[in-house]
């Protein structure tokens, strides 16, 4: 349904995209993953033919972003943290208006903004303008623009993203609602928890870059079942605590400088727990933390775009 | 054909759009329809008795109005970069529609704007004592080819809101050359007697191209104390006007599309 590859793309030098890759099946919902600035918004707006990548390809529905955009545009619908709606028109008018422009004629086109009010229990304010609509309540107008005409892939750009919690579960469930019927359905999100909730799969980007790609089980899986943690007192303990927790894990771990914080995968749990004891004991260090947890999809996500950024090591 | 059909459409429904904002804010109209009369007051009563008293008042009013349909090209300037700066042509332009719909819309709302304002100014300037003396036939041409330049001047203010890179810098961009524009002409003096080259600015500037067609549709004359204005652009200034805005039109419609394009690939 929706195939990128090898997207590059800077501004005025900067590097915006290094690489970007994904694919996502039909009916499928996949969510991309990131810090702020990660490149996010520029994928999106790769997709949805508002910015021409420097090199790479993107196809939507078959349709190639670059030869084809006026197919693209046909095939999909966009929703956003920069909400589409129209403040000075009334929900009914931001709907008809989209419909109109997507070559519906006036009936069709009136039935279709109608339905679409009805769906996202906007009927009741649907002659009102909507800059005295609530959060929420945008939102789903917004959401309900982007289905106009039934396109087969809807972009969502960071939908809930100043939301308040209960807009954010609203908002939730309309997606899941959607996911229902088969649409196709690509989402950017910074947070965990959305990504988990609502995507079958995740693509984690940092700095332009796919850092990790999968469901959200196997996402967790990498980062191993247990994390195992030391925090000293002094910087000069650092180096002996970074020994000891490798020979613990087993494998490289991740360091947090300035909470002098050592963190490493521990998959036999609490035998790594008890290495790391001797370990410390041996280099003479005192610790003033030392745990064991299960890892969450926080772990993965601050692992691995901590290691892009190079805070670690 | 279907293409054009089709930018028709769309247009149409972008326009309506701009409309229906319009009328929602309708404070924003105030300026444009309060202007004209402020100038008509100014110009005719504050130059208007040393510069020659009812005559005089007659004589700007082609200037007047020209000033008017300069001045409104402002509200595309500002509509325009808004809609960018807002994110609102970012939506559009996710849509499946061609990109010139969206300046066709906006320089065809505008026109609405452009024509209130142009009854306010034709309002004043029977107020102050203007009146067409060729018939209606005459009269009708000049305010026909007055709405022609108007429309093809929006597209000078629709090529300033693209390049503008904020609403802040299309405010003053989209107003500082208005002035110039419509003070180095014939709309209130005679362009002959600018000093030096500004003469012949004047003398040939699409403002005076207008002032002088308009007069000549109207049958109005000029002060008696003012030099005869002569040469080509005063003997032909009917089909001079159409060069220009000819010309005005080819030269910003490409422009403003061009630029327009431009920015949806880098930005």
């Amino acid at each position: 349904m929706v195939v990128v590859e090898e997207l590059h793309k800077k501004f005025r030098g900067t590097p915006a995209l290094r690489g970007v890759s994904l694919d996502i099946g039909t009916g499928e919902i996949m969510a991309l993953l990131g810090p702020n600035g990660a490149g996010k918004t520029t994928v999106v707006r790769v997709l949805t033919t508002l910015l021409r990548p420097d090199s790479g390809r993107a196809r939507v529905d078959g349709w190639d972003v670059r030869r084809d955009p006026a197919q693209v545009r046909r095939s999909t619908g966009v929703a956003g943290q920069y909400s589409s709606v129209d403040d000075m028109l009334t929900g009914f008018e931001n709907l008809y208006l989209v419909a109109r422009l997507r070559g519906m004629k006036r009936a069709p086109a009136r039935r279709t903004a109608g339905d679409l009010l009805d769906r996202f229990r906007l009927a009741e304010v649907a002659g009102r303008p909507a800059a005295g609509y609530s959060g929420g309540m945008r939102r789903r107008l917004d959401l309900a623009a982007a289905l106009v005409g039934e396109p087969s892939l809807v972009v969502l750009d960071e939908p809930t993203t100043g939301l308040d919690p209960e807009a954010r579960l609203d908002t939730w469930e309309e997606v899941g609602r959607l996911a229902a019927r088969g649409t196709t359905i690509l989402l950017t999100t910074q947070y965990l928890e959305e990504a988990d909730r609502l995507a079958d799969r995740i693509t984690v980007i940092d700095r332009g870059r796919v850092v990790a790609a999968g469901t959200s089980d196997r996402l967790k899986a990498a980062a191993g079942t247990s994390r195992l943690f030391v925090v000293v007192a002094g910087d000069h303990e650092m180096a002996a605590a970074v020994r000891a927790a490798r020979l613990a894990g087993g494998a490289e771990p991740t360091v947090d400088t300035r909470g002098r914080r050592v963190e490493v995968a521990a998959g036999d749990g609490q035998e790594a727990l008890a290495r790391v004891l001797t370990a410390l004991r041996a280099e003479g260090v005192q610790a003033l933390e030392i745990g064991l947890g299960r890892a969450t999809l926080d772990d993965v996500f601050l692992g691995l775009t901590a290691r892009t950024r190079g805070v670690t090591r | 054909m279907t293409a054009v059909l089709r930018v028709a459409r769309e247009s149409s429904q972008l326009a309506r759009r701009n409309l229906l904002r319009l009328v929602r804010t309708p404070t924003s109209l105030v300026s444009s329809l309060l202007e004209p009369v402020m100038f008509a007051l100014l110009i005719g009563f504050v130059f208007g008795n040393s510069l020659g008293g009812g005559i005089y008042r007659e004589y700007i009013v082609a200037g007047l109005l020209a000033q008017t349909v300069v001045f409104t090209t402002s509200f595309t300037t500002i509509g325009l970069s808004r809609d960018l700066e807002e994110g609102a042509v970012d939506r559009f332009r996710a849509l499946p529609i061609s990109r010139v719909s969206i300046l066709l819309a906006r320089t065809c709302s505008d026109m609405i704007v452009c024509v209130a304002s142009v009854c306010v100014t034709t309002l004043s300037g029977l107020a102050l004592g203007w009146r067409a003396h060729t018939g209606v036939l005459h009269t009708a041409a000049g305010f026909l080819l007055l709405l022609l330049f108007a429309f093809a001047m929006s597209w000078v203010g629709a090529f300033i809101g693209v390049i503008a890179p904020t609403v802040q810098v299309a405010l003053s961009l989209g107003f500082i050359w208005m002035f110039p524009a419509a003070y180095i002409s014939s709309g209130y003096v005679a362009a002959r007697s600018l000093p030096g080259p500004l003469a012949h600015i004047a003398e040939w500037s699409p403002i005076t191209a207008l002032v002088n067609a308009l007069r000549q549709q109207f049958g109005n004359p000029v002060p008696r104390q003012f030099p005869v204005p002569r040469g080509w652009p005063v003997e032909h200034a009917v089909p001079y006007l159409l060069l220009w805005s000819a010309v005005l039109l080819t030269v910003f419609v490409s422009w403003a599309t061009y630029a327009y394009r431009n920015k949806s690939k880098s930005r």
